[in-house]
């Protein structure tokens, strides 16, 4: 099976998805349409129709939408280890940058620049969190249902320190019991803009 | 040992981290709390150079944690640790053409989950704003009250949320100003 062709596709596969990974700024979404462009346009190796499929599957199961997208067109082309050489590409580049980042940073972060550069880039950090709170909320609330259960996550790692993996856990039960309680509803309210867009 | 203990911890944000690269935040913020390895402070300082850097926040973000844990194979298991619950799920789902998330038991608990991650997040935020834009220490020092409050920073957060809700440019644009006016006005 390794015959000359498939190492000169995985080479391709692995300098496509490190192309991702250094010029995408801002994560996950804003990687989207550059993978469309290069994976469906360029190397036609997914068709257009299966990769709006990958993206939703990306951005429902856990971890870093790109990363995500990176295995299951991986996959799609070459198997479990074109999804390991995707994957490879596309986190390389933030290895490489932030790695050399990390070790000039830790020389120079008590310099008096670098410290006035921070202080104000810290409460612009907040400001960044806070919108991006309030995107996904907007994206995901559909319901009264789901305003208590934001303001109760707050509440709870707020005030009780509560581990983000019980909030999850809890989040996806609700859904559950709700959906157990009133599935005619439930099945309503998912069916009409209950997804995330 | 402390390999192992960063692996866990990572492969922990990988699989739970559900709704893009900020979504790791809590979770590091419990990494800071829990073994002390990078302070609250220094986490900050990650996300802003995540931020203004490419490649995936979440990456970004692990990369960081795990070198200034334990340096160059920190940062390596951290990515590892990461990444295998993504890649096993994914593969998973791949293989076996599995329309999972079509499926309404799954849709149910994200519609729990999405607004719990949304909460999450905002948590996050509010724990941030702590260490930026209120000095509580101070407070605690001097006892007065004007001293809670940083003035300077609240004012520079509010405009950088009036300017990135009216402007939808990238974060980095933003930033960039906070830290030209972080040098101007030297705090």
């Amino acid at each position: 099976m390794k015959s000359k062709s498939q190492l000169k596709l995985l080479l391709e596969i692995f300098t496509v998805f490190f192309k991702i990974g250094s010029f995408t700024f801002g994560g996950g979404f804003a990687m989207i349409p550059l993978i469309e462009k290069e994976v469906v346009e360029n190397k036609k190796w997914v068709a257009e129709e299966e990769v709006v499929d990958v993206f939703a599957v990306a951005q429902s199961m856990p971890g870093a939408i790109a990363i995500n997208s990176a295995t299951f067109i991986g996959y799609k082309i070459s198997g479990k280890i074109g999804a390991i050489i995707a994957t490879t590409g596309v986190v390389l580049p933030s290895f490489l940058i932030i790695t050399l980042i990390a070790i000039f940073f830790s020389r120079f972060q008590d310099a008096v620049v670098v410290k006035s550069v921070f202080s104000g880039i810290r409460p612009a950090i907040v400001g960044l969190i806070s919108t991006a709170a309030i995107k996904v909320a907007k994206a995901s609330i559909v319901d009264k249902t789901g305003i208590m259960l934001a303001i109760l996550s707050i509440v709870l790692v707020v005030i009780l320190d509560i581990q983000a993996v019980f909030i999850i856990l809890g989040g996806a039960a609700v859904g559950l019991t709700v959906y157990c309680l009133f599935p005619e509803k439930t099945a309503k309210i998912l069916s009409n803009g209950g997804k995330k867009d | 040992m402390i390999y192992m203990l960063l692996f866990l911890e990572f492969f922990k944000t990988g699989l739970f981290a559900v709704g893009g690269g900020l979504a790791t935040l809590p979770f590091l913020q419990n990494i800071s709390d829990k073994y002390g390895w990078f302070t609250s402070q220094e986490l900050i300082d990650m996300i802003a150079i995540s931020e203004s850097t490419p490649g995936p926040i979440g990456i970004n973000m692990a990369t960081y944690v795990g070198y200034k844990t334990a340096y160059l194979p920190g940062a390596v298991i951290a990515i590892l640790g990461l990444v295998t619950p993504s890649v096993i799920i994914i593969v998973l789902i791949a293989h076996y053409y599995m329309k999972f998330n079509e499926h309404p038991m799954v849709q149910a608990g994200f519609y729990g989950l999405r607004p719990a991650v949304a909460g999450l997040i905002g948590a996050a935020g509010f724990e941030v704003a702590k260490l930026s834009l209120f000095n509580t220490n101070k407070y605690l020092l001097t006892q007065k009250f004007a001293d809670i409050v940083n003035i300077k920073s609240l004012l520079l957060f509010a405009v950088i949320v009036f300017l990135l809700n009216k402007y939808k440019k990238h974060p980095i644009y933003f930033l960039l100003g906070a830290a030209v006016i972080g040098i101007i006005f030297k705090y």
